[in-house]
C-alpha cells in the first residue's frame, strides 16, 4: 500500500510531508520529555519489523499469504511516540533501497501508516481496551487480541483511504473516486483482518513468555482520562467522523441534487474530468447550477473528478467539524476554568 | 532463495555500489539529495498530458548513470513493489477519458493512454533518480547530508542505527526460514501453528540483544548522542546549479518546442 512519487502531486506530497513532520516534532519532544533512552532498542525495533515484512504467513484455507501490521506491534512494543519514529526509520529504509514507496511519497506513506498505526490505531483502539475502558469483563489475553486485531483494520482502512484521497487530491487517476473507494477498503478490510491476526498472535507469543515488554499491561487503571487524552480523542473522532461518514450520507443525495446533476436527461454528465469549457455540460439549467455552486462553495477550487459531489462533502465535511470540534474545545476548556474558579471559591 | 536473503544481497549490491570511485560518488552528498529532490519535484509536476514535456527528463538519469557507471535496466527492475500500484490506479485511464488528443498516422490517441504511458514513465524516471541517490552515496554521508537539512539528530541516528541492525537482522530470519522450510518442504509459508512463536522468539532475542547494545554503548560514553563522522567534499557547482537550471528549462517546455522546431 505504499504511495508512488508518480502517483501524486507536489502539493499534496509538501502537504503530507508538513503533516508527518509536525507528528515526527511531537514524537520527539515526547521522547525527549522522558529520561529513558530507547534508541537501541528503537533502532533494534524497526530493524526486526523490516526484516519481519521478508516473512510470508499462510492464511489457512487461501493459498496465499500475509504479513505483519508494523506500526501496531510497534506501538504495543515501544509505546506510540518512539514507535513513529521507528516506522519512519523502516519507510525511509524501504523507500531508498527497496524502491517500496518514493523519497517524494515518504511524507505521505508516513501518514498512512505510521501516524494511522502508531496514534490513531494506538490511542483510540488498542489503549482503551487494554487499560479496561472497554470490554473490561473480558481476560486481558482476549483483550490483547481485539486491540490488535481492531486496531490493525482501522489503521488499514484509515491507510487506505488515505491512499484514495491523495491520489485523488492529485488529480493523476481518471479513476471516480467512489469506484476507487470501493475497490480498496474492501481490499484492505481482509488485509487489516489477516495483517492484525499475525500481528496479534506475535504479540500473543510475546505476552506469554515476557509480559512486561508490552505497553498497557497489568492490572486496569481506574484513572481517569485527561483533558489533553480526551482532547486528542474528539479531535480524532471528529476528522474520522467528518471525513468518512459524510461521504455515505452523500452517497443518496437529496432531491434538489438529483434534479439539478443526477438528471441525464438534461445533457449534464456525470463526468467533469475534462474541459468544462466544451465538455459534459450542454444544459442552461446545469450552467446555472454549477455557477450558484460555484458562487456558493467555501472550497471552490477542490476539483474532485467524477465524484465531486461527495468529495466536496467530505472536505466540507472535515472543515465543517473541525469548526465544531474548536467551539467543542474551547467551550469545554471554558467551562473547566470556570468549575476550577468555581471549587478556589468554594475552598 | 528466501525474500530476506535476496533483500540481504540487494542492500549489498547497493552498499558496493556506493563505494564506487565515479564523479558522482565523491561530490557533495547534500548537493545530490537536493539535486534529486528537485529533479522529483520538477517530473511530479508535470501535467498529466505533458509527455513530451516529461521524456525530457530522461536525459539526467541516462547522462548520470553513464558517468556513475550503473545500470538503467538493474534499477528498472526494482519497479516491482510500486508498479502494480501505478498500474492499478491508471490503467483504466484509457476507458475514463477518451478525449481525442492526437492523431498519429489516422491512429487516434486519447488522453486516456497519453496520462497512463506519462504515468507510468514518470514512475520509472522517479526510481532512477532515487536509485542514482543511494548507489552513489554511502549511508554516513546521506546521514551527514539529512543532519546538514537540519533533520533532528534522533532521526538521523534511528536511521543509521536501524540500517547498521538490518543486515543483521534479515541474515536471522533468512536462517530461521530456511530452516522452517527445510523442515516442513511443502508448505509456501509459515504455518498457523507457529504464528506467533517464529517472529515471537526473533523478537525476545531481539530485546534482549537491544539491551546489551544500549549498556556497550553506555559503557563506551554514549551520552544520548551519535557523533557522525563527518567528511570534507569538494564543491560541485556545475553539477547542482548545471541540472537545477536544466530542470526548469525541460519543465517549461522550451527546450522540447526548441528541439522539435530545428526538425519541423
Amino acid at each position: 500500500m505504499h504511495m508512488a512519487d508518480a502517483l501524486l502531486s507536489p502539493t499534496v506530497a509538501t502537504t503530507m510531508y508538513v503533516a508527518s513532520a509536525g507528528i515526527a516534532g511531537l514524537s520527539i519532544h515526547q521522547l525527549q520529555k522522558s529520561e529513558e533512552d530507547k534508541l537501541p532498542i528503537m533502532a533494534v525495533s524497526a530493524a526486526l519489523v523490516f526484516a519481519g515484512q521478508m516473512i510470508n504467513y499462510t492464511i489457512p484455507g487461501t493459498g496465499s499469504s500475509g504479513h505483519i501490521c508494523g506500526g501496531i506491534l510497534l506501538s504495543a512494543l515501544l509505546g506510540p511516540y518512539a514507535a513513529f519514529l521507528s516506522m519512519i526509520s523502516v519507510l525511509l529504509i524501504q523507500c531508498l533501497f527497496f524502491a517500496d514507496g518514493g523519497l517524494m511519497a515518504l511524507g505521505a506513506n508516513i501518514w498512512n501508516m505510521a501516524f494511522y498505526g502508531c496514534f490513531v490505531g494506538y490511542f483510540l483502539i488498542y489503549r482503551p481496551i487494554m487499560k479496561g475502558r472497554v470490554f473490561s469483563s473480558l481476560s486481558e489475553r482476549i483483550r490483547l487480541i481485539l486491540a490488535v486485531v481492531l486496531g490493525s483494520i482501522l489503521t488499514l482502512q484509515l491507510g487506505a483511504f488515505s491512499v484514495v484521497i491523495e491520489t485523488t487530491l492529485s488529480g493523476i487517476t481518471e479513476l471516480p473516486f467512489g469506484l476507487f473507494a470501493g475497490l480498496m477498503q474492501p481490499i484492505h478490510l481482509a488485509i487489516g483482518l489477516v495483517e492484525g491476526l499475525i500481528t496479534a498472535a506475535i504479540l500473543l507469543f510475546v505476552y506469554e513468555t515476557r509480559k512486561e515488554l508490552i505497553m498497557d499491561v497489568g492490572p486496569s487503571t481506574t484513572a481517569k482520562l485527561s483533558l489533553k487524552q480526551i482532547l486528542s480523542v474528539l479531535v480524532i473522532i471528529t476528522f474520522v467522523t467528518g471525513g468518512l461518514f459524510s461521504l455515505y450520507a452523500s452517497a443518496k443525495p437529496d432531491g434538489l441534487e438529483w434534479a439539478l446533476f443526477g438528471n441525464k436527461d438534461e445533457g449534464y454528465s456525470e463526468n467533469m474530468a475534462l474541459d468544462e469549457e466544451n465538455y459534459g455540460i450542454s444544459s442552461s439549467l446545469a450552467d446555472n447550477a454549477a455557477k450558484v455552486q460555484e458562487s456558493m462553495s467555501f472550497l471552490p477550487d477542490y476539483a474532485f473528478k467524477d465524484n465531486d459531489a461527495a468529495l466536496g462533502t467530505s472536505v466540507s465535511g472535515i472543515v465543517g467539524s473541525s469548526i465544531v470540534a474548536l467551539v467543542a474545545i474551547l467551550f469545554s476548556l471554558g467551562f473547566g476554568f470556570y468549575k476550577k474558579k468555581g471549587a478556589h471559591k468554594a475552598a | 532463495m528466501n525474500k530476506a536473503e535476496k533483500a540481504v544481497i540487494e542492500i549489498k549490491q547497493i552498499d558496493e555500489l556506493a563505494d564506487g570511485n565515479s564523479y558522482l560518488h565523491h561530490i557533495s552528498p547534500l548537493s545530490k539529495l537536493v539535486v534529486t529532490l528537485a529533479y522529483l519535484l520538477f517530473v511530479m509536476s508535470c501535467p498529466k498530458y505533458a509527455f513530451s514535456t516529461v521524456l525530457l527528463f530522461i536525459l539526467y538519469p541516462i547522462s548520470m548513470y553513464a558517468i556513475a557507471d550503473l545500470s538503467l535496466w538493474q534499477a528498472l527492475k526494482r519497479m516491482r513493489f510500486i508498479l502494480p500500484l501505478i498500474i492499478f490506479v491508471n490503467i483504466l485511464n484509457p476507458f475514463f477519458d477518451q478525449q481525442i488528443l492526437l492523431q498519429i498516422g489516422g491512429f487516434p490517441l486519447t488522453g486516456g493512454i497519453i496520462s497512463f504511458i506519462t504515468t507510468i514513465l514518470k514512475g520509472i524516471l522517479v526510481l532512477w533518480a532515487s536509485y542514482l541517490l543511494v548507489a552513489t552515496t554511502k549511508m554516513d554521508a546521506l546521514c551527514q547530508a539529512l543532519r546538514q537539512l537540519h533533520i533532528p539528530k534522533i532521526l538521523v541516528s534511528l536511521f543509521l542505527l536501524t540500517y547498521r541492525y538490518l543486515g543483521l537482522m534479515m541474515e536471522e530470519v533468512s536462517r530461521m526460514s530456511e530452516a522452517y522450510y527445510l523442515r516442513a518442504p511443502d508448505q509456501k509459508g509459515i504455518h498457523i501453528s507457529a504464528w506467533g512463536s517464529f517472529l515471537g522468539q526473533l523478537l525476545l532475542r531481539s530485546m534482549d540483544r537491544a539491551t546489551e547494545i544500549f549498556h556497550a554503548m553506555k559503557l563506551r560514553g554514549y551520552i544520548g548522542e551519535y557523533r557522525l563522522m563527518e567528511k570534507e567534499y569538494p564543491p560541485a557547482y556545475l553539477y547542482f546549479f548545471g541540472w537545477l537550471c536544466m530542470f526548469v528549462l525541460f519543465r517549461l517546455g522550451i527546450l522540447a518546442e526548441w528541439i522539435g522546431g530545428i526538425f519541423l
